[in-house]
């Protein structure tokens, strides 16, 4: 999906369509926060742009006016004198060209100046967005749609890189022209000036209403496309079973009909879209037409000492002037679409990243001469808590012994529904605890606490007697190595990902931890072994091949705790057996929590909790539970359904 | 590939043909224009002729309407021939994909077969509405106002050629460079997104192993690249826009010079000067036009190509001449079958397989992860051709049937199942699109269903959302079998569809299945022992052989793998469970 999601982000790239007004609260000051944001980097770059931004409009001004001059200044004398000297001209023509090398050196300079401002900015935002992603809590990500997410990185930082780049510098570049080119036309000739606004004034009008029409088409095709799509990717997704049904007819049949309607709402929307040019070029021209009988009207009867010359040049101006004012409606509305953008961008940055007053170290510990913990640089299999005391500013070392405590947990994903209740739990060092029990009993949820990816309501949760608020995350985290219930891959090698576990992992020990989750076999066995380049989340294997990679990451990992979130699940009972013994030899000396919904992958658990709709109802060994005869049993039995 | 995208035109041929003419049309118009102006200072003004000016000043109003006309004729055409195209396109798509067999489907992404039907023909429609509009209008633009100029001044318009010579060359030399840096960047850009995507699915595991800074280099890393080829090919780019306006005002700086001198020599009048330099940014902007279209047009190409791919796929697999359109019953047989899911591949996933099956018989089929349990059973429906050997269902080879026929009779519950947005009534419809309400009933009382449906409190009306989402997994495995028992088929295949039930009901339903469809041959794929043991014969498979067949109690004294799962999976059980 994540291609998908991407490709099409770029395919609506640039495609600011008239009339699809996205509402922004507060325009103003995202805007002032945006160009702060440009401006902390590039301030003197975009006092440059500015000025020459400027310098280049003048110029086309000056081009302008260069016009009238022509005419009325050389043209028609000369044509007066039997014998005309060119020199004037020539000379004029000279410094003309002086003055237009400093216009295109000034719009090359802009532009160029520009591609830094823009991409620089964007790549700040990138990263910005990124960084600060990587420190929001998991509940940021449970409570806001991936695609949503997706979408500040695509749709809305490429709008952004629209309207810094084009419609910004365009926006700047029309109002001087529109400012220089209406003083030139009021000091030219005032009436005709006042036809030139009046025909502005209907362009306007017509634009408005015509992109009022287009807006509302577009809205119906953007409605009708999600239609599309949406079945599109359900039908993909189930191509099989269409297959198996052979229900080809029917899904072409609804398909057809959801297909036409996308094409009425989408030609009508492109039609009104596409009349817009015409309309606004014509009426330009009528506007020209209109200005030019009047004009020659006022010239032919001397009116205000109006010249022919005057006329060319006004002409000139109202051209100049119809173009930058069709831009400004335009450039407007992709800022808007921009600014709505900006505004997603900086909520993303302004949410509160996760909190984390935890000062309690993990450090790697050996014992010295005396006896005692001190801390060491290498890896030594032994681990040790790192207590600061602030008083005394002394430090003392406490060996990490995977003893985890829950003392009457409650938990809620929100303070009004609490989903967890006074959940009571003693994991001795070495012992594995399992859960069982029904979807959304809690089972991952709970060790979802142990990690602290969600902060408990109440109660406290207690690691080697420490409440685990005090540990820093981060050490807390790499304390604990966790098997996911849904593995997730990354783009890169076989070897890379395994080595996620640990970064500085050798070539031998990601093999010997792929070995011991029974990896290594089908690894050897893909095309390029360990070189085996994955891609789209590991798309190519199977669930049961992705749960022996993340085994196997975790393996490498090497941590004292270890979490097992139905890490077997799609693995069959006969591979299990064999993952289970290089699971076991995993397990050894630490302390481990399993979820599965496989009873033979539990039964040996020292403690086995079941748990009913956020209790726990019953706890005990296998045996113990058997012998009650209660849920546990039944579940065994397979008496009940746990899914 | 042009040929297969041009073919799906078909309708919308004459909106197509259309949109340049009117285009051309309106470019005539525009051309007149300026002339019409010219007149109107030489002939009117100058002359005080103030009848020219209105007559020529009326033409012009109706000139512009007419333009205003053409222009938005062409565009009402062009949005019915690129839209209408595109629907054209997707349409073909969709139904090509209908026709895949299970091998063509392997050969794509569902996420790629998205993005063709989706983002790829947005491409397409824009680039063909590009073509349609400015590929006419651009050319011919320039061709009429270098054919006015000439006609005003041929010694003034050579040095509009030398003006054209100059942008092309610099354009070109533009494009040449920069192009290939966009394409590049463009994939840069997509694969950053797509390692977002990916850490944001995967944001637990990254958390849990605290990767955070790691990333985030990663992330730098691949941005800064981003940035440098972003800046490379747009610093190339900045070129565009003085190259223009150099070429344009060193245009109006000779005209001015030379044409000055024309005037006062009499060879030229001062509206056809001022006519000159209208044309010369007509020229220039149409030059531009066309570069830009070019561009389009190349960016364009791949997904042209994608969707050309997904249309020119054809079905490898298809009827036979003449095919049977009726079973005889359900037996089945496999004769020395060979199975691999790449036609040139003799590295089989499937070997020898040979075994035949009686109608009305319940055969068992056990193995571990990757034994072709599923690739066995797909071969029975023909979703797959075997590489060698045959498959017989009623007695014939399953080549020789109609293969709508064939499937049928052959229902299969898929292991990766789906259920479809809509409600109960309409997913279980897929099984007989005449089911009445009683035989839907029936059906999910046979899968077990019926119960938990009667306690939604829109029963058989309840919603379904997208993926099935709002059923629990053996809920939605349940009305998976009743939607396949709706076929009253003659064989029936559950491939893993119980895994999810808990071990009564699974037994309830294999109870139902013996009762109620006894003609039926079922194959039940699964890897809870229970749910197979008491079928007929069972099927060992282990890595692709078949390993042993027999009964429950032959199996036990038989097969060293069958016992070993037997035992894994009940010990505990019969020890701790049954005292």
């Amino acid at each position: 999906m994540a291609k998908n999601n991407v490709s099409q982000a770029r395919g609506m790239k640039g495609r600011i369509q008239p009339g699809m007004k996205p509402k922004v609260k507060n325009p103003g000051a995202i805007f002032k926060r945006l160009s702060a944001y440009i401006l902390k980097n590039y301030k003197l770059a975009c006092f440059f742009v500015l000025i020459f931004i400027i310098i280049s409009s003048l110029t086309n001004v000056i081009g302008t006016m260069f016009m009238k001059n022509l005419i009325d200044e050389y043209i028609v004398p000369f044509m007066k004198q039997e014998h005309p000297s060119f020199t004037p001209l020539a000379k004029a023509l000279t410094s003309m060209a002086v003055v237009y090398g400093i216009g295109v050196l000034s719009t090359w300079g802009y532009s160029r100046i520009m591609v830094e401002v823009s991409q620089g900015t964007l790549r700040r935002i990138r990263n910005d967005i990124f960084e600060h992603m990587e420190t929001l809590p998991i509940k940021y990500f449970d409570t806001h749609a991936h695609g949503d997410i997706m979408s500040v990185y695509t749709n809305d930082t490429d709008t952004l890189r629209q309207m810094i780049s084009q419609s910004i510098p365009q926006l700047v570049s029309s109002v001087i022209t529109i400012v220089s080119v209406l003083v030139s036309m009021i000091i030219l000739n005032i009436p005709l000036t006042f036809v030139t606004l009046f025909m502005v004034g209907i362009m306007l009008f017509v634009t408005k209403k015509i992109a009022a029409k287009s807006g509302t088409y577009f809205m119906n095709q953007q409605k009708n496309l999600g239609a599309v799509n949406g079945y599109i990717e359900e039908m993909m997704e189930g191509q099989k079973v269409v297959k198996v049904f052979c229900h080809e007819d029917d899904s072409i049949q609804q398909f057809e009909n959801l297909n036409e309607e996308l094409f009425n709402s989408a030609n009508n929307a492109n039609k009104y879209a596409n009349i817009l040019m015409p309309v606004m070029g014509n009426l330009g021209n009528i506007s020209y037409v209109i200005t030019a009988i009047i004009g020659s009207l006022l010239s032919i009867y001397g009116v205000g000492a109006f010249t022919l010359g005057g006329l060319a040049s006004f002409l000139q101006f109202n051209r100049s002037f119809n173009q930058p004012i069709s831009q400004v409606s335009q450039q407007l509305n992709s800022v808007i679409m921009a600014l709505a953008g900006a505004d997603r961008i900086f909520t993303l940055l302004d949410e509160k990243p996760e909190v984390d007053d935890g000062y309690v170290e993990l450090v790697n510990a050996k014992y010295d001469e005396k006896g005692e913990l001190v801390e060491s640089k290498e890896r030594t299999h032994i681990w040790a808590w790192k207590h600061h005391h602030k008083s005394d500013n002394t430090v003392t070392y406490q060996k990490l012994e995977g003893d985890v405590v829950f003392d009457h947990v409650d938990f809620g994903y929100n303070d009004e529904k609490i989903i967890l209740h006074d959940i009571e739990m003693f994991a001795k060092p070495g012992e594995k605890i399992a859960f069982v029990g029904a979807t959304g009993a809690g089972k991952t949820t709970i060790t979802n606490l142990i990690n602290r990816f969600y902060d408990i309501q109440d109660g406290k949760i207690r690691y080697d007697g420490i409440n685990i608020n005090k540990i820093k995350k981060a050490d807390l985290r790499r304390s604990l190595g966790i098997v996911l219930q849904d593995t997730h891959l990354f783009t890169g090698t076989v070897m890379e990902n395994i080595r996620y576990g640990k970064l500085d992992a050798t070539d031998e020990e990601v093999i010997a931890a792929a070995k011991l989750a029974n990896a290594d076999y089908f690894i050897d066995h893909l095309p390029e072994g360990y070189n085996t380049v994955l891609t789209g989340d590991g798309g190519n294997l199977s669930q049961g091949q992705r749960q022996l990679l993340a085994i196997a990451r975790a393996a490498v990992a090497d941590p004292p705790v270890l979490i097992l979130d139905e890490a077997t699940s799609s693995i069959d009972t006969r591979t299990e057996k064999i993952v289970q013994e290089g699971m076991d030899h995993l397990m050894e000396g630490r302390t481990v929590f399993v979820i599965a919904h496989r009873l033979s992958t539990i039964k040996n658990s020292d403690v086995i909790m079941v748990l009913d709709q956020g209790r726990i109802i019953e706890r005990g060994d296998h045996d113990v539970l058997i012998e009650k005869k209660g849920i546990y049993y039944q579940l065994y039995t397979g008496a009940l359904e746990q899914d | 590939m042009l040929k297969t995208l041009l073919a799906e035109i078909k309708e919308y041929k004459k909106d197509s043909i259309l949109t340049p003419i009117f285009m051309v049309l309106e470019v005539i118009m525009e051309v007149i224009i300026p002339v019409m102006m010219a007149s109107i200072i030489d002939d009117g003004v100058e002359k005080g002729s103030i009848s020219h000016v209105v007559l020529m000043g009326v033409c012009m109003l109706a000139v512009a309407m007419l333009s205003l006309t053409f222009g938005a004729t062409a565009g009402k055409y062009a949005a019915s021939a690129s839209t209408g195209f595109a629907k054209n396109l997707r349409k073909a798509m969709f139904r090509n994909i209908q026709n895949y067999s299970f091998s063509n489907l392997d050969k794509y992404s569902t996420a790629g077969l998205v993005t063709r039907l989706t983002t790829d023909i947005t491409n397409v429609q824009n680039a063909y509405q590009m073509i349609l509009r400015l590929c006419a209008r651009a050319p011919f633009m320039l061709i009429c106002a270098m054919v006015m100029s000439f006609s005003i001044s041929a010694k003034l318009s050579l040095v509009y050629l030398g003006a054209i010579v100059f942008l092309s060359v610099a354009l070109f030399f533009i494009i040449k460079n920069a192009h290939p840096i966009f394409l590049h960047v463009f994939q840069k850009y997509d694969d950053l997104n797509a390692s977002v995507q990916e850490n944001v699915n995967a944001v637990r595991v990254v958390k849990a192993y605290v990767r955070e800074d790691y990333e985030v280099s990663k992330f730098h890393k691949a941005s800064e690249n981003v940035y440098n080829l972003f800046v490379k090919a747009e610093k190339i780019l900045t070129l565009n826009m003085p190259s223009m306006i150099f070429a344009m005002n060193t245009c109006i700086l000779l005209i001015s010079w030379l044409g000055a001198k024309m005037v006062v020599g009499g060879e030229l009048k001062t509206g056809q000067l001022m006519s000159l330099f209208t044309y010369i940014i007509n020229i220039l902007i149409s030059l531009m036009m066309i570069s830009m279209a070019f561009v389009m047009i190349t960016m364009s190409k791949a997904s042209a190509e994608r969707i050309a791919e997904v249309i020119n796929e054809k079905s490898d697999l298809t009827n036979g001449d003449a095919p049977i359109k009726t079973i005889r019953d359900g037996s089945i047989e496999f004769k020395k079958v060979n199975f691999s899911y790449k036609k040139e591949n003799t590295n089989y996933v499937l070997r020898d397989i040979d075994f035949s099956i009686k109608s009305g018989e319940t055969i068992g089929i056990l193995g571990g992860t990757g034994s072709a349990k599923s690739s066995l059973v797909q071969l029975i429906p023909r979703l797959y051709d075997t590489s060698t050997g045959e498959v017989i269902v009623g007695g014939q080879n399953v080549k020789q049937y109609d293969i709508e026929s064939l499937r049928d009779e052959v229902a299969m519950v898929l292991q990766k199942n789906v259920l479809f947005s809509g409600t109960i009534k309409d997913n279980l419809r897929w099984g007989n699109k005449e089911a009445t309400d009683e035989e839907m009933k029936r059906a999910c009382e046979l899968a077990q269903a019926d119960e938990f449906i009667q306690k939604f409190p829109d029963q058989y009306d309840t919603y379904i959302e997208q993926g099935g989402n709002n059923v629990s997994g053996g809920q939605k495995q349940r009305l998976c079998i009743a939607r396949a028992l709706l076929k009253k088929p003659k064989i029936l295949i559950l491939d893993d569809s119980t895994s999810a039930v808990d071990t009564k009901t699974d037994s309830l339903i294999r109870k139902a299945f013996k009762e109620e469809i006894p003609d039926t041959t079922k194959i039940i794929i699964a890897q809870r022992i229970s749910s197979i043991q008491d079928a007929d014969r069972i099927i060992v498979l282990n890595e692709g052989r078949m390993e042993s067949i027999g009964t429950h109690e032959e199996l036990l004294e038989r097969s060293y793998i069958y016992k070993d799962v037997f035992e894994s999976q009940t010990k505990g059980a019969d020890k701790n469970g049954e005292e």
